[in-house]
């Protein structure tokens, strides 16, 4: 039975143009799609080829101030062999979209809208990209890293409304050490401590 | 007319003798007390169960903490047939204007109870996501703390909550608030007609 590094190479060799070699770290074997456009290509080969049947997660992590900003990233599995394989694909702020796989995997459907929903990026050819957490109408992306945490102030009549948290000196940092509770787990602490 | 010993039959029947069947079964009392005897011994809960702390509210539903020991047992889900709205968990901004029209829904005169840490400040929660104390759009009666409180404490909260009912002179007023009554940190109207703006639109 081959293994997840295996598979790994078995889908670049695939896609050799789109695909940079497989790292290893700590037992799982990550695939860097260079293209974002050829997601779906890739991700279907994996499933029709391959037998990684089952996505179990997509998420996104907002490198901000980095160029490209966006890193989506997909968690699969095959039922059959048991080997498990993350894809990692690179998005641009100024494109902050890239094909759906929800026609190969359903369970993307509301992945991807929660990517959207959290983080504002698109996914084209979803057939029914809408907000999964917050409300429709609702004008920001919270996830992302230039969100404030305690977030903004909006107003939708008859819909909803939020309005700034009062963070009171926070967030709070926690120091590791052998102090007591009062001073590892302050109220607040001066930025500049 | 010959005298006999009257027996507790005949007394009955004498518009004059004391009937101490009667009056031994009368209380007198005020009508503010006795109204408001009525109303805080079958306070019946709206539970807007919103997370965990809806569990500790089934708790004291349950056998073993039993919450009908306090007349309150009947849990309505719907608004019209509550009185005191037990808002159990925390409340999203999502659902934040869903809570305020199920508590305008319901009849007057009615309660809140804001059950934990969440319903009362927004709790751990200092979030984009979360309401900040449910009394932000509700005005809340008694607030409980705790993450999540135990059923003892929601029971003790009803308990306080039955005193605050009875000390209300329903009689003087017979409305809960002034209508239209500005109420909490965001300012938000609440209108609570009174009966007697009721009356003076019927006349």
């Amino acid at each position: 039975m081959a293994s997840a590094l295996e598979l790994a190479r078995q889908l670049r060799e695939a896609f050799p143009e789109q695909i940079a070699a497989p790292t290893e770290f700590r037992g799982e074997v990550t695939l860097v799609v260079l293209d974002p456009e050829k997601v779906p290509d890739v991700c279907r080969h994996a499933k029709e080829t391959l037998g990684f049947d089952m996505l179990l997660d997509l998420s996104s992590v907002d490198n901000y101030g980095d160029d490209p900003r966006w890193l989506v990233v997909y968690e699969l599995l095959g039922l059959a062999h048991g080997q498990h394989l993350r894809l990692k694909t690179a998005v641009s702020e100024e494109k902050s979209g890239l094909p759906t796989v929800s026609a190969i995997w359903r369970t993307a459907d509301w992945h991807e809208r929660e990517v959207f929903d959290m983080m504002g990026i698109r996914f084209s050819g979803h057939p029914d990209l809408r907000r999964i957490l917050m409300w429709d109408g609702y004008p920001y992306h919270p996830l992302r890293k230039d969100f404030p945490l305690a977030g903004k102030e909006t107003s939708l009549p008859e819909v909803a409304f939020t309005r700034q948290a009062p963070l009171e000196g926070g967030p709070f940092v926690t120091v590791a050490s052998t102090a007591e509770s009062i001073a590892r787990e302050p109220r607040a602490r001066n930025p500049q401590e | 007319m010959e005298t006999t010993a009257l027996t507790p039959s005949t007394r009955l029947q004498t518009e004059f003798g004391y009937n101490s069947k009667i009056e031994g079964e009368v209380v007198h009392t005020q009508l503010d007390s006795a109204l408001n005897w009525f109303r805080k011994n079958s306070l019946w809960p709206m539970p807007m169960g919103l997370a965990c702390c809806a569990i500790e509210l089934m708790a004291a539903g349950a056998s073993r903490f039993d919450i009908s020991r306090f007349g309150s047992e009947v849990m309505r889900f719907s608004p019209r047939q509550s009185d005191v709205m037990i808002v159990a968990g925390t409340v999203t901004y999502k659902m934040a204007l869903a809570v305020r029209r199920i508590y305008e829904q319901m009849a007057e005169p009615k309660w809140v109870i804001a059950m934990g840490a969440c319903a009362s400040t927004g709790g751990m929660y200092r979030s984009y996501a979360v309401l900040q104390g449910v009394d932000n759009i509700v005005p809340v009666d008694v607030y409980v703390a705790g993450c999540p409180p135990r059923p003892e404490a929601l029971l003790d909260a009803l308990i306080k909550l039955q005193e605050k009912v009875g000390r209300e002179p329903i009689t003087k007023t017979l409305k809960r608030d002034v209508a239209p009554l500005k109420y909490g940190r965001l300012g938000l109207e609440i209108s609570a007609t009174s009966i007697e703006e009721t009356r003076k639109n019927k006349a």
